[in-house]
């Protein structure tokens, strides 16, 4: 009997599939209405969340350009006392790097302290940060420019270029002196006029007023720690994956050296906090689209079953087990689901595309700012973003339709053929 | 009863007995009936609505089950089977033709003749053979791929009968079948049903009010609050088209 009935089963899902997608059509106004609403829901879903996506991508990206690096080598305990007496040796920093290979696409090695600056009539507190500037150049002017002047030239360069807001903080500007105070291993006080090279501006304004830079091998001669650096920050392929470069850099600087190697969400629990309150953020609103549609859906099937209760009565009378009319209402709702999906993403697809090169958002610049966001939005469109969406709209979608599913499986044949219209 | 005697009998019914609770009523469908058909019979179950002529039916094709009383189908007792068993033995052995709505509105007449059939497990081509045949049968050749809502109420009938014979049932429940046909469908209907009795063998049981079906059948029971009142059995039907083909 059993073997009978799988294989009675088995044949009857094609005939389900066509009874279902040909009931989907008997109120084709109402089936395109719930359509039109699953998709809309779905290309918010997606397109909002992509517009999310280019906004944290965007923040990552300036901020883990800006100084962090993908990666982040410093003294173990330089994280508990940022000074030059937890720094690096230079050269075993150099032959660390080598040994991890492909896997770092660049790396800069910094000193990093903090200092004072002071000009004739004020003073103020700062990371002084002692750079190479021909190879960080790049890097550093991603997100800022030069207002006036010049950047350092070389490893040697005396000069100091500071922010355009703490110039104006010390009441200085190009070409005056302003003297530097920090500390050398010794916790000795050490000092040293240096003539303000360049003055510049950074999109994040805070940065200037929180950093100077300084020519590495001054800083280091300043400090008395030749050959030290405080700060080695690594550039891999892809900062999201950095499972390879990690891997490798801590195999060769755990063993010998005690150096601990930080991803950039280690180093900047802003931003790492920044990529996981993104992704429950989008599932969270993936969800609160999907409840109100839900309503919609549950409200059609409901709907579409209490036209068909002498159909369902009449199947059911002829034979139907319950659990194929169940399947039926539910391929029905898969239909529903996956039209809507279809044209949701596709919607959401071209939506992306149609602004792939970027959103001027200039107009509320001043706020975004503060989020260190740049003016122009790019979307991004993420598979898991749009797997989510699918997979939580299938997966609630059939949830929804369980209801209505099960009560018309479960109706008395005799009453619901009996059943007034 | 002998084996012999019982392996004779479609159905056999044992006191049964069915109550309903329509609002603060207790209305009595089914008191203490008893009845045997034998194989091959068509019988037909007369009496004033309420009289309990579908509540008889209904218990007889599985679709409900009684208070108390025993249902035998082909020597198998069927009021104490399972939801599923009893949509088993409805698939496999009994057809149905309903007063009206007997058509799965989205089915084409030969996807609704074949849709028992799919339940079955009967392979496609196989089913389309029998359909067709069956369709031609009925006299419904040509019109296979028309929806219900484009048939006529005659038409759509002979569908469901077409529906209901297709498997080769041991057994058709018909629940007034003629009610909402005009005479020359009625007529026709029911002369389908004498000529599928006579060549197939298949025992029909007629709920109805109509003197025409009765006037057909072989045995007429007459039914008045729930119980059976009499019980006639005709060696001839009554009426002198019965056994004719009715196209």
């Amino acid at each position: 009997m059993s073997a009978l009935t799988k294989q009675a089963s088995g044949a009857g899902l094609a005939s389900l599939s066509v009874m279902a997608w040909r009931n989907l059509w008997r109120n084709y106004r109402r089936t395109g209405i719930m359509i039109m609403a699953i998709s809309i829901g779905v290309w918010a879903m997606i397109f909002m969340s992509a517009l999310m996506r280019g906004m944290v991508e965007d923040i990552l990206q300036r901020g883990v350009q800006q100084l962090p690096g993908h990666v982040q080598l410093h003294h173990p305990d330089y994280p508990d006392d940022p000074s030059v007496v937890n720094s690096l040796p230079e050269n075993v920093v150099q032959a660390g790097i080598a040994e991890a290979g492909e896997a770092v696409s660049r790396w800069y090695a910094r000193i990093k302290v903090p200092a004072i600056i002071a000009s004739e009539r004020e003073s103020r507190g700062l990371v002084l940060l002692g750079v190479d500037p021909l190879a960080e150049h790049a890097d550093i002017f991603a997100n800022a420019q030069l207002l006036e002047g010049e950047f350092l030239n070389d490893p040697e360069d005396q000069g100091i270029v500071i922010g355009e807001r703490l110039s104006d903080r010390l009441e200085t500007r190009l070409g005056k002196r302003v003297v530097v105070m920090s500390q050398n291993p010794q916790n000795d006080i050490v000092e040293r006029g240096l003539r303000v090279s360049g003055i510049y501006q950074a999109e994040f304004r805070g940065q200037e007023e929180r950093y100077a830079y300084m020519s590495k091998n001054t800083l280091q001669s300043l400090l008395e720690i030749d050959g030290q650096v405080s700060e080695v920050a690594i550039f891999g392929q892809d900062y999201r994956d950095l499972s390879e470069l990690l891997s490798g850099l801590q195999s060769t600087f755990d063993s010998n050296t005690g150096m601990k190697p930080e991803a950039w969400n280690e180093v900047n629990p802003y931003l790492g906090g920044a990529v996981r309150l993104m992704d429950g953020f989008v599932l969270f609103f993936i969800v609160i689209i999907f409840l109100a549609l839900s309503f919609g859906l549950a409200n059609t099937l409901v709907m579409a079953v209490f036209e068909r209760v002498r159909e369902i009565g009449l199947m059911l009378a002829l034979g139907m087990r319950p659990g194929m009319v169940l399947g039926q209402i539910m391929i029905e709702s898969v239909y529903l689901l996956g039209l809507g999906l279809a044209l949701g993403n596709l919607l959401a697809w071209l939506s992306v595309v149609s602004i792939a090169d970027g959103v001027d958002i200039s107009a509320v610049a001043e706020g975004l700012e503060m989020a260190g966001m740049g003016t122009v939005l790019y979307p991004l469109m993420l598979s898991k973003d749009v797997i989510s969406a699918n997979v939580i709209v299938i997966v609630m979608g059939a949830i929804v339709s369980f209801m209505p599913a099960w009560h018309a499986a479960h109706y008395d044949p005799i009453r619901a053929l009996t059943k007034p219209t | 009863m002998s084996n012999q005697q019982s392996s004779q009998l479609a159905v056999r019914c044992l006191n049964l007995c069915k109550t309903f609770t329509q609002g603060e009523t207790r209305v009595v469908g089914l008191d203490d009936v008893s009845i045997d058909i034998a194989k091959g019979d068509m019988l037909c179950l007369s009496g004033p609505s309420g009289s309990g002529k579908t509540t008889l039916l209904n218990a007889i094709g599985a679709l409900d089950t009684p208070d108390s009383g025993e249902v035998w189908i082909e020597n198998k007792r069927i009021d104490q089977l399972s939801k599923g068993d009893r949509a088993d033995l409805r698939m496999r052995h009994i057809g149905f033709v309903f007063q009206a709505f007997n058509l799965i509105p989205v089915l084409s007449a030969q996807e609704n003749i074949e849709f028992v059939m799919e339940l079955q497990g009967v392979a496609a081509a196989e089913r389309h053979k029998m359909s067709s045949a069956i369709l031609e049968q009925v006299g419904m050749g040509g019109l296979e791929h028309r929806r219900p809502a484009q048939l006529s109420g005659g038409q759509q009938q002979r569908v469901a009968v077409a529906r209901a014979i297709v498997s080769r049932p041991s057994l058709v429940l018909a629940d007034e079948p003629t009610a909402n046909l005009d005479s020359q469908n009625a007529l026709q209907l029911i002369e389908l049903f004498t000529q599928l009795n006579t060549e197939m063998g298949i025992t029909f049981v007629i709920a109805t009010h109509d003197t025409r079906v009765m006037s057909y059948c072989r045995r007429l029971i007459r039914m008045v609050d729930g119980q059976v009142v009499s019980d006639e059995i005709r060696d001839t039907p009554s009426h002198p088209d019965a056994g004719k083909d009715p196209f």
